[in-house]
């Protein structure tokens, strides 16, 4: 089992109490694609930082287990995690403009990457830098590789940044809204590519976004969370069957191109489903 | 309150970002204009607001040519909503104080009345006037954006992507409101958005925009249809439909 | 009734504009309260304060009445810090100098704020011919020594606490225009503007009430970070002899003339030396608290 979380909760202080924003999530995850859907304030974020230990030190994290392939997170040190964290599961954030080094190549960046984890000489690391960003389908990767940050678009820096964390081979991939600050027809490029890179690697991944019907295209489940607490888990493939009103509403609220609604039914929470 | 818009064009610096664009919106209508990034869509709805004053072209009103620069008048008439909730309030006002700034500019009577009846027209409780846009969920930030614009009693209501910085269900939420206050108040409407269900839910005519050009203009019905002739319409067409269905 | 104004200023939902207002106020007050640094900059201050205001009822002697024949005595009973070098009581003295030297401080804050503030957030918001035209007069002061400027300034007209302030405030404003056109820049493109433009508001309004009040609180920061510094620009005024002039007791001036028995009766420099360090060190806490009061997201 590559990630096995038993009752995670997360919780802040603050000057004005304790708010606890997690509520006790659980889930597995082997090699295969699990995508984590939830509305802002859901908790899905903090539940894929929390395994890489990324939250800062004030959060209180308690689990019965928070395991990454059988390593206890909660009790690993800083050095553990370094040897997780980037490379044995590498980490995709939404907005690549802020998760690139503005003023390093795109290639030195990549073969960095590369050269930190598998060693060898610069030129090697430059070499497989390029066939790295080959294997994320940008079409002239030399070019791309002497080029800066700022000089190509959102879909290309996702790329790049896709092509960062293949460079150590790592075992799983955390993709935290990778798509959400991208065009309608890069968006899907982006997550087949993920997808067929995924299959192709037998690695894990792990979709957090809030679009329920988009993740269903790119996971084998679905795991709803709303207000720090899993709702639902299904197969994607059975989402339209789904049971649990919350699932049930997200899906029926979003306008349809095809099937036009005169009015959108609008989510009735129940406070029934935190209990 | 038609609209025509004539060969609209703007450059920022030494690049054109809106070559030439040309529509006419009918009074009460709603007119959706779909793009992605940089296409120039925002461009073209901030130049009609009159945020932006280095334009050519023609943009109308009623028939009446809109000057560069707007006399304070206009903004009884034209008023927008923008994308981000967050960063469309002002941090350190109250919301009575964000929504009395248009009634003080222009002298309006009644202020308090006017503020209360918009509150309500927005289905913002009450106490929700004297609060600041922090302790306000995005939602409701969203309610006060457009209770803003409402206050000027305008005939038209230029939308930024008003609904995309928020959570699904609360989209669903801002969508029904916009669209019974166009039919309360005979609003017209044009929006812009990246989402073409959205675009197609609230508007009857829809404008696609590539690179500073639209490049077609349909009806939201023959968009449905599939009866989009330019190809981006249809590669866009085709990723909505396909991806805004659960497998 | 403290009670009751705590619910009623804390209140989730207020219900008029008074409340809201008091009830930012309020939480802006707990902050300061629960920052110990930033409580005892504000109470040593206030102290100062209230020793000025209060000065003719807490002084022990005349400061300008001369005992010659008990000059630069050690501290005693009947001369709580001491004399100087002509016999005047050195506690009177620095209770009659903290009017002098505070109401300077205070002078210059109140010449030098609403300038810089005024002068930044124009050329903030116009930008362009404007904006260079103003930002390239502030280098021009920005670019003199302040001290050498001053003593240019006082020079030209007569030495005395009116030129002096006027001095430190000719060189005291351009870091506050141009904190007030970086606070402008980053605020002048947002939505929030950009709506405050569709009201039909003149650039003027917006500039006054929109945009100057988001300017306000990191120059609150630097004026309470500045006041150290006015604070020894005067005291080097006086010390130099271009500030307040004798017998006015001016702390800058009062070390100034007692340099010279600093190894034999060194509490008469360094009681108003010690002074002027409290009120500077004062002033840099309450800066340093009010940097995280102010701050909008803090709260």
């Amino acid at each position: 089992m590559l990630v096995d979380i038993q009752n995670l909760k997360i919780g802040f202080k603050s000057r004005t109490g304790f708010h606890q924003a997690v509520k006790g999530v659980s889930l597995k995850l082997g090699t295969e694609k699990l995508g984590i859907v939830g509305e802002s304030g859901s908790g899905k974020s903090l539940t894929a930082r929390a395994l890489m230990k990324l939250l800062p030190k004030s959060t209180v994290i308690e689990a019965d287990t928070l395991a990454f392939d059988g390593i206890d997170v909660l009790s690993a040190s800083e050095r553990q995690m370094r040897q997780i964290r980037g490379k044995r599961a590498g980490f995709i954030l939404q907005d690549p403009k802020y998760s690139l080094n503005p003023v390093k190549t795109i290639g030195a960046q990549v073969a960095e990457s590369w050269r930190t984890h598998k060693g060898g000489s610069r030129r090697e690391a430059l070499e497989a830098a390029v066939n790295l960003l080959e294997q994320v389908q940008i079409r002239n990767p030399q070019v791309v590789a002497k080029s800066y940050p700022h000089e190509v678009s959102g879909g290309m820096g996702q790329r790049v940044m896709i092509a960062m964390m293949l460079a150590p081979d790592p075992e799983l991939l955390i993709a935290d809204e990778p798509t959400s600050a991208l065009d309608a027809t890069v968006q899907a490029e982006i997550l087949r590519l993920i997808e067929e890179l995924v299959a192709e690697r037998g690695m894990g991944l792990l979709l957090i976004s809030h679009d329920l019907p988009l993740v269903s295209h790119f996971c084998d489940r679905v795991m709803v969370m709303y207000s720090g607490r899993v709702m639902e888990e299904l197969k994607a493939s059975e989402l339209l069957s789904a049971k649990h009103p919350y699932t049930r509403g997200l899906l029926n609220c979003m306008p349809s191109l095809i099937h036009p609604k005169d009015r959108l039914p609008v989510l009735a929470r129940d406070p029934e489903w935190l209990k | 309150m038609t609209i025509e818009i004539d060969n609209l064009r703007i450059r920022f610096g030494e690049r054109e970002v809106v070559k030439g664009v040309s529509f006419d919106i009918e009074g009460g209508d709603s007119f959706g204009i779909v793009g992605e990034s940089g296409s120039g869509k925002s461009t073209v709805l901030r130049a009609m607001a009159g945020l932006n004053e280095d334009w050519q072209g023609r943009i109308s009103f009623s028939g009446e040519d809109a000057p560069q620069k707007r006399p304070p008048s206009f903004f009884r008439k034209v008023q927008m909503v923008f994308q981000d909730p967050y960063g469309s309030l002002h941090p350190r006002q109250t919301i009575d104080r964000i929504l009395s700034e248009l009634p003080l500019v222009h002298k309006m009577d009644r202020i308090d009345d006017r503020i209360a009846k918009v509150l309500s027209d927005v289905a913002l409780p009450q106490n929700a006037r004297f609060r600041y846009p922090h302790q306000l969920s995005g939602g409701q930030r969203q309610r006060v954006a457009i209770a803003r614009a409402l206050i000027a009693e305008p005939e038209v209501l230029l939308l930024d992507e008003p609904t995309s910085a928020l959570d699904v269900s609360v989209q669903a939420e801002i969508l029904n409101l916009l669209a019974d206050l166009r039919v309360e108040r005979k609003l017209t409407y044009v929006m812009v958005s990246h989402n073409l269900s959205v675009i197609a839910h609230l508007c009857s005519q829809v404008g696609v925009m590539v690179d500073g050009q639209m490049v077609e203009q349909l009806t939201a019905e023959d968009l449905r249809l599939g009866k989009a002739v330019h190809p981006h319409t249809q590669e866009l067409r085709r990723l909505s439909v396909e991806l805004e269905e659960p497998v | 009734m403290n009670a009751a104004f705590r619910t009623w200023a804390l209140s989730e939902a207020p219900s008029s504009r008074r409340q809201a207002a008091w009830g930012n106020r309020y939480r802006a007050w707990l902050n300061l309260k629960g920052n110990p640094l930033g409580m005892i900059g504000l109470t040593i201050i206030s102290i100062f304060i209230l020793m000025a205001i209060f000065a003719p009822l807490l002084a022990t002697h005349d400061p300008a009445t001369q005992e010659l024949a008990n000059r630069l005595a050690a501290p005693n009973a009947a001369h709580w810090f001491g004399t100087d070098e002509l016999g005047r009581d050195v506690f009177s003295r620095i209770l009659y100098g903290a009017r002098v030297t505070l109401g300077m401080v205070i002078a210059v804050v109140v010449l030098v704020a609403p300038i810089g503030l005024a002068v930044g957030c124009i050329a903030g918001y116009f930008g362009g011919i404007v904006d260079t035209a103003l930002m390239r007069i502030t280098d021009i002061f920005l670019a003199f020594p302040r001290l050498v400027l001053a003593l240019a300034f006082v020079a030209a007209l007569k030495p005395g606490i009116e030129s002096a302030v006027l001095a430190i405030a000719l060189t005291a404003w351009p870091p506050y225009a141009r904190l007030a056109r970086a606070e402008t820049l980053t605020v002048r493109n947002s939505d929030f503007i950009a709506a405050y433009r569709l009201t039909g508001a003149s650039s003027w309004r917006i500039i006054f009430r929109h945009i100057a009040p988001l300017c306000t609180p990191s120059l609150i920061v630097r004026v309470t970070l500045d006041m150290s510094s006015i604070i020894i620009t005067a005291a080097s005024l006086g010390f130099l002899g271009m500030g307040a002039q004798p017998p006015s007791p001016e702390w800058g001036a009062m070390i100034a003339t007692a340099k010279r028995f600093i190894f034999e009766q060194w509490w008469v420099p360094m009681i108003p030396a010690i002074a002027i360090l409290l009120v500077s060190l004062a002033f840099n806490f309450l800066g340093d608290a009010l940097r995280d009061v102010l701050d909008p997201k803090g709260n």
